[in-house]
C-alpha cells in the first residue's frame, strides 16, 4: 500500500516537474494538473492509512478513534481539490486569452512560427 | 470585550465578501453604484481596522483578541487573531484600498469588467490573511487573494499583462502547491494546524520528527518567500507588477507584504527561542536570503529605464531589507522593520499611482529603449483624447507632481526628513546595538554589518535611480505636454504622502507601537496561551 502510493506520488509529482518545465501552455496546464495530484496524494498520506480497520464502527462495540484514518487531511484535500480546480479553471482562461492575443501557445508568448 | 463587541474581529471579511458579492450581477451601466459601494466598504474597513488598533494597543503588553467562529475551542475550531501586527496590516490594508479605490474612479474602473468586485475580494484575502490563527485557513485566504489578484493583474487587458499575468498565475499555482505540501508535512509531524496550539507543541518533538518538521516548514516558506519576491524567487515580480494597471499595482504592493507578515509571524511563532532544537531554524537563511534581494533590487533600480519598473524594483528592495531584518532576529530590528514596513507600503502605492498621472502626455515609452519595449508591449490603451473624464483639473500641475516625486524619492530611499529616514535609522540602530540602547558597546555580528551596508548602499541606488528619473521626467522637458491631472486623481497619491509625513511627525507614538509589536512578537507566549484558552 505504501509503496504504490509513494511510487504514484513520485510518478505524478516528477511528470508534473517536467512538463512544467516545457515552453508550450497546455504542457503547463496539465504539468500543474499532475503535480495537483500529487500533492494532493500527499496530504492524503499524511494522515496515515490503517489498513483492514473498519469503516465507522463495528456492530456491538464502542468506537475507537485509533482505528479510523484521520479525517483532517481528508478534508483538506477536499479543499485543496476544489481551490485547484477553480484556479486551473481560471488559468485555462488565460491561457485562452494569450492564445488569442498572441497567436501562438508559446509561454512567452512568441508566434507559432518560433 | 463583550456584547456585538467582539464581532468587530469578522467585519474585515465579511465587508468586503458581502460587497463583492452585491456587486457581481448588479446592473450598473455606468458604474456609479458599484463605485459608491466599494468606497464605502473601503472606509468603513478604515474605521474598523483603526478601532481594531486602538483595542489592540490599549489592551497592555501581550494582549490578543481571540475570536473563536461558532465559539468552539481553539483546537477544534477556526480562530481569529488580533494583535498589534494584524491591526497594523489591516490598517495598511485598508489605506491602500481606499486610495487605489478613489484613484480608480476617473478612468480605470471602466477599462475592464468587475474591477470592484475583484477589488472587493483581493481586500478580503488580505485582511484574511492578516488576522487568520489557523495554517490552513492561511492558505485558503491566500487563495483568495491570489485568485482576485490574477482578475486584477490582468484588469485592463492588453498583451503585455496577458504575458505578465500568464507567468505570474502559473508561478502562484505551483507556490500553492509547495505551500499544501509543507501544510500536509507539518500537520504529519504535529497533528494540528492551529499555529498557537502548534507552536506550543514543537518543543516536545522528539528529534526523530524534526528534520520532517524543519523540512515541511521550509517548503512552506519557500511558498513564503515566492509571495515575498525574495531572490532568486522573486524574478516574476518586476515585470507583473509593472504590467498591472496603476490601482492594480497600488495595493500589489501590500500583497507581497504578505509573504512577509506570514515570515515574521510563523518563524517567530514557531521557531522561537525557548522552541528546543529547532530555535531561531532559517534565520541565517533569511538574513542572507534578504541581503541577496536587497542587491538584486538595487541593480535592478539602477538598470531600468521605466518608471514603473522602478517602482517594481523598489518592491524588491522593501522585500529584501524585511526579510534580512526579520532573519536578523532582534527585537529592536524587528520594530524597525515594522515600521519600514508601513512606510514604504504606503511609499510604493503612491509611487505606483504617481507613475500613471507623470507618464501621461508623455510619448508611450519614451525612455525605454527600444528592446525594453517590446516586452513592456506595444499598444498601450491609454486614450489622452477623453478629458472630460478627468473632472476638475488641479493648478500648477507640474509643481504638485514634482513635489510628489520628491516625496516618494525621499521615502523610498530613506532619507530625511521623511519617514523613510525614521525607519531605516530605527533598524540600524537595533543592528549597531545588539543589547539595546545605552548598554554599552558590544559585538556587531559580521552579518549585521553586512545587513548595515545593503541598507545604506540600497539608498544610495535608489537616489541616484530617482534622481535620474525625476531629472529626466521634469527637467527635460522637450516634446511633452503638461499632463491634465484631476483632483481625484492627485488626491489618493496626496493622502498616502501625507500619511508618509505624518509618521515622521508621530514618529514617537508610532515607533513605540511598532516596538511593543516587536516586542510581543518576540515573546509569544501570551499569544499561545490566549489563543489555546484556559485549558492549557
Amino acid at each position: 500500500m505504501e509503496l504504490i502510493l509513494a511510487l504514484s506520488i513520485g510518478v505524478l509529482g516528477g511528470s508534473g516537474v517536467w512538463l512544467l518545465m516545457r515552453p508550450r501552455t497546455f504542457q503547463l496546464i496539465i504539468g500543474l494538473s499532475l503535480l495537483a495530484y500529487a500533492v494532493n496524494l500527499f496530504i492524503f498520506s499524511m494522515g496515515r492509512f490503517p489498513v483492514g480497520a473498519p469503516p465507522v464502527l463495528e456492530p456491538g462495540t464502542a468506537g475507537d478513534p485509533a482505528h479510523f484514518a484521520d479525517p483532517l487531511p481528508q478534508a483538506l484535500v477536499l479543499t485543496a481539490i476544489v481551490i485547484g480546480f477553480a484556479t486551473t479553471a481560471l488559468f485555462l482562461v488565460v491561457m485562452l486569452a494569450s492564445r488569442g492575443l498572441t497567436g501562438g501557445d508559446h509561454v512567452d508568448g512568441k508566434g507559432r512560427d518560433r | 470585550m463583550s456584547g456585538w463587541l467582539q464581532h468587530l474581529t469578522i467585519l474585515p471579511i465579511l465587508l468586503p465578501l458581502l460587497a463583492g458579492a452585491v456587486m457581481i450581477p448588479l446592473e450598473d451601466q455606468k458604474g456609479r453604484v458599484r463605485a459608491t459601494l466599494g468606497i464605502a466598504s473601503a472606509l468603513a474597513l478604515l474605521a474598523v481596522a483603526i478601532a481594531l488598533a486602538v483595542q489592540a494597543h490599549a489592551g497592555g503588553a501581550g494582549t490578543v483578541s481571540v475570536y473563536r467562529l461558532g465559539n468552539w475551542p481553539a483546537t477544534f475550531g477556526i480562530v481569529l487573531v488580533v494583535d498589534r501586527l494584524s491591526a497594523l496590516m489591516l490598517v495598511l490594508t485598508a489605506v491602500l484600498g481606499l486610495s487605489a479605490l478613489i484613484f480608480s474612479l476617473t478612468r480605470w474602473q471602466r477599462m475592464g469588467s468587475h474591477f470592484h468586485a475583484l477589488f472587493q475580494f483581493q481586500l478580503m484575502g488580505l485582511n484574511g490573511a492578516f488576522l487568520t490563527g489557523d495554517l490552513f485557513n492561511l492558505f485558503v485566504f491566500f487563495e483568495v487573494l491570489l485568485a482576485a489578484s490574477y482578475g486584477l493583474a490582468l484588469h485592463g487587458s492588453g498583451v503585455a499583462r496577458v504575458k505578465a499575468g500568464l507567468h505570474y498565475i502559473a508561478i502562484n499555482l505551483a507556490a500553492s502547491l509547495l505551500f499544501l505540501i509543507g501544510v500536509s508535512m507539518i500537520y504529519g509531524v504535529a497533528g494540528t494546524l492551529n499555529m498557537a496550539d502548534l507552536a506550543a507543541r514543537i518543543p516536545a518533538i522528539p528529534v526523530g520528527n524534526r528534520p520532517l518538521l524543519e523540512a515541511g516548514a521550509a517548503i512552506l516558506g519557500m511558498a513564503f518567500l515566492v509571495k515575498a519576491a525574495m531572490w532568486p524567487l522573486g524574478f516574476w515580480l518586476p515585470r507583473t507588477y509593472a504590467a498591472a494597471s496603476p490601482p492594480a499595482a497600488a495595493i500589489f504592493s501590500l500583497m507581497s507584504k504578505v509573504g512577509v507578515y506570514a515570515v515574521l509571524r510563523l518563524s517567530l511563532l514557531l521557531f522561537r527561542d525557548d522552541a528546543g532544537a529547532s530555535a531561531g531554524f532559517g534565520g541565517d537563511w533569511l538574513l542572507a536570503g534578504g541581503i541577496m534581494t536587497i542587491g538584486f533590487g538595487a541593480i535592478s533600480v539602477l538598470a531600468t529605464q521605466d518608471l514603473a519598473r522602478l517602482a517594481s524594483a523598489s518592491v524588491l528592495i522593501s522585500s529584501g531589507t524585511l526579510l534580512a531584518a526579520v532573519g536578523a532576529g532582534q527585537v529592536a530590528v524587528t520594530g524597525g522593520a515594522l515600521f519600514y514596513l508601513a512606510s514604504s507600503a504606503l511609499a510604493i502605492g503612491a509611487f505606483f499611482l504617481l507613475i500613471e498621472l507623470m507618464e501621461r502626455g508623455r510619448e508611450v515609452g519614451a525612455d525605454v529603449l527600444a528592446v525594453t519595449l517590446e516586452a513592456f508591449g506595444d499598444g498601450q490603451e491609454k486614450d489622452e483624447e477623453d478629458d472630460d473624464e478627468i473632472g476638475v483639473p488641479i493648478p500648477a500641475t507640474m509643481a504638485v507632481l514634482g513635489l510628489s516625486f520628491l516625496c516618494c524619492a525621499l521615502l523610498l530611499a530613506g532619507l530625511p526628513p521623511l519617514s523613510g529616514f525614521i525607519a531605516k535609522f530605527a533598524m540600524l540602530s537595533g543592528i549597531l546595538n545588539p543589547a539595546g540602547l545605552g548598554q554599552g558597546p558590544a559585538a556587531v555580528s559580521a552579518s549585521g554589518w553586512a545587513l548595515l551596508v545593503a541598507l545604506v548602499l540600497s539608498g544610495l541606488a535608489t537616489v541616484i535611480a530617482m534622481t535620474r528619473a525625476g531629472i529626466r521626467i521634469l527637467w527635460a522637458t522637450s516634446g511633452r505636454t503638461v499632463p491634465r491631472v484631476g483632483v481625484v486623481e492627485i488626491a489618493p497619491v496626496l493622502l498616502l504622502l501625507t500619511l508618509g509625513a505624518g509618521m515622521t511627525a508621530g514618529a514617537g507614538p508610532v515607533l513605540r507601537y511598532m516596538q511593543a509589536a516587536a516586542v510581543s512578537l518576540h515573546a509569544p507566549q501570551d499569544y499561545i496561551r490566549q489563543v489555546i484558552g484556559q485549558n492549557k
